[in-house]
């Protein structure tokens, strides 16, 4: 299951972490995702997730970046959402359409954005919900090991979750997928609307999981920079398809990628893009 | 004061009644958003199934009651399967409309089986009142508090302690975020169905027990529900038993108190008032959810 090859060099970047190098986990092979039968929001929509690596998903707000990552969970069914057309290969099985309870069976589990964690449940109920396909005796440990990877929720453990602060909830969100014990892991957008400390935090901790327990994780992000440095792929999608995808190397050196995901030099010369900048740092800060 | 006491007491055992159908109530809106204004035809249903078993098939009457138990669990199962599945997703209206048409599907059947008459519990415990100072118990009222206490018991161990019942808040706190999970959400649905019929039914044979059985008597129970879940917060389960409490309380203060002044029978209406109070000053009721926000 570890790949130490991979999972061992802790730079993103390096050759050995193309797509190519690692057998995939999942593979979307060209998918069409309409909600309620008439709007269009996925036009074709491929990319790989080689096992043992994190992938980034960039992209400005409406993009279809979550979309895509229902479009894998089968949260989409909740949403009168459908894959029209292509597959999602995984582990060898199509599961395009497939029902969310059996794709968390499977392995793959999502963490929504937005944290979405249950309020009114103490933090420590919050991670038993993760535990309901499961049919093996080891919940208590694994409880341990997301303490081990988030103590602060230890501290909380008895509290009400919505008392929590949004980083707490956003930890508790992502301990809560872990205790699937998934191969997969879903993320969609776990910076939104925390200061960058702690934006800081939450990656490191993204990719010790990766590191220490070989999970895959493709991870959606409107803050490229700090997804940049965790991932060791990434997919560019904009309005519903993928624009630009690359090592983290090659996205970083990317022209475009440095201007307009990366804010690094500063042009006025398509207002569009001017806006979406503005737009990110607002939110970003907030 | 001991006229007093004896009130309060017949009012906390007709209370914990309510309670524990209350939160049948309770459970299928916290889980789905329906109001069930088939409960109390479901609660009467239920107890004169029993009835029947241990009548007309001479049953002895515990194995009757848990028969109906299990066979009310199952009967939520299919209800839920067969008639509120296909609607998940239509308009309130829609499903209330349904829970409506239910109700008179099943007060027609009673009354074509059992017409309006009344009718009574094979005896099954001793009806030597025990005296306590100037207070008297009837053992089959202890036994009925005894009984719905222990129900809404092993319910509160049930929402806390298991994986499903977790699971069950879960999906009432935030569906989607369930549903990511792997949590099946229909799964849950039927679950709550299941319980909040077991629920009616208990509580129907404990009334049943207490006082004569009349189809029209118990199915009325449902509408007192109300004020109790209302009172309590319609989402919340240890506000419905409150609430059941506090209805079953109201109503024997008033029957001992003020009826025999006015002269005319105010106990069904007090509940009504109480609930009107309360909702002016607290609109979620006593326990309702608030949205927690943080500050
Ligand atoms: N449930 C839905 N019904 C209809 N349209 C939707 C729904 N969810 C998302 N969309 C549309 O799909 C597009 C992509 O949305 P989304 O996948 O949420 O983008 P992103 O996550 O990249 O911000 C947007 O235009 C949005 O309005
Ligand atoms: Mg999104």
């Amino acid at each position: 299951m570890t790949q130490p090859a991979t999972l061992g060099t802790p730079l993103a970047g390096s050759p050995a972490a193309a797509p190519g190098a690692a057998e995939p986990l999942l593979t979307v092979n060209n998918i069409e995702v309409v909600y309620h039968d008439v709007i269009l929001v996925l036009k074709g929509v491929s990319l790989v997730v080689p096992k043992g690596q994190i992938v980034a998903l960039l992209g400005t707000n409406g993009a279809g970046k979550s979309t895509t990552l229902k479009a894998i969970s089968g949260l989409l069914s909740a949403e009168e959402g459908r894959v029209r057309q292509g597959s999602i290969i995984y582990q060898g099985r199509d599961i395009a359409n497939a029902d969310p309870a059996s794709v968390v069976q499977a392995g793959i589990v999502q963490v929504l954005e937005g944290r979405r964690i249950f309020k009114h449940l103490t933090v420590e109920e919050n991670l038993r919900v993760g535990t309901v396909t499961r049919r093996d005796g080891q919940i208590r440990q694994d409880m341990e090991m997301v303490y081990h990877y988030f103590p602060r929720l230890y501290e909380r453990r008895h509290q009400l979750a919505g008392y929590c602060s949004g980083g707490e909830q956003q930890m508790l969100a992502i301990g809560r997928a872990l205790m699937v014990r998934p191969q997969l892991l879903l993320l969609d957008e776990p910076s939104l609307g925390l200061a960058p400390m702690l934006v800081q935090e939450i990656f490191a901790i993204v990719r010790r999981i990766n590191a220490e327990r070989g999970t895959t994780i493709l991870l959606v992000e409107q803050n490229a920079r700090a997804a940049l440095n965790v991932a060791h792929y990434g997919y560019i999608m904009e309005n519903g398809r993928i624009v630009q995808e690359g090592s983290v190397a090659q996205l970083k050196n990317n022209p475009d990628v440095k201007e307009f995901y990366l804010g690094l030099t500063e042009s006025g010369t398509r207002k569009s893009y001017r806006d979406v900048k503005a737009y990110r740092r607002r939110k970003r800060y907030m | 004061m001991d006229f007093l006491l004896q009130l309060l007491v017949n009012g906390l055992v007709i209370g914990s009644v309510y309670a524990l159908a209350a939160l049948g109530f309770v459970l299928i809106y916290k889980a789905s958003r329906v109001l069930n204004f088939a409960h109390g035809d479901f609660l009467a249903l239920g107890t004169f199934v029993a009835f029947a078993l241990a009548t007309s098939l001479r049953l002895p009457v515990i194995p009757a009651i848990i028969l109906t138990l299990l066979c009310f669990f199952v009967l939520g199962l299919i209800v839920e399967r067969v008639v509120l599945r296909p609607l998940i997703g239509k308009e309130v209206i829609a499903v209330i409309m349904v829970s409506i048409g239910l109700s008179s599907v099943i007060k027609g059947v009673m009354y074509l089986i059992w017409g309006p008459g009344y009718f009574l519990f094979p005896e099954f415990m001793p009806d030597v009142p025990i005296i306590i100072g100037d207070l008297y118990l009837s053992p089959v009222h202890l036994l009925g508090l005894a009984v719905s206490a222990a129900f809404l018991g092993l319910f509160s161990l049930f929402f806390k302690r298991s994986t499903l019942g977790v699971a069950m808040r879960a999906v009432a706190d935030d569906q989607q975020a369930a549903l990511s999970l792997g949590v099946s959400v229909r799964k849950i649905f039927a679950v709550s169905w299941g319980i909040a019929l077991v629920s009616a039914v208990a509580a129907g044979v404990v009334v049943g027990s207490i006082t004569s059985l009349s189809t029209e008597g118990l199915s009325t129970i449902g509408i007192l529900v109300f004020p109790a879940v209302i009172v309590g917060g319609l989402d919340s389960v240890p506000g419905a038993v409150v609430g059941g409490l506090l209805i079953g309380v109201l109503e024997n203060l008033t029957a001992g108190f003020i009826d025999p002044v006015l002269g005319v029978s105010l106990r069904s209406v007090v509940p009504f008032v109480v609930l009107v109070l309360i909702l002016m000053m607290k609109p979620y009721g006593l326990f309702g959810t608030v949205e927690i926000e943080r500050v």
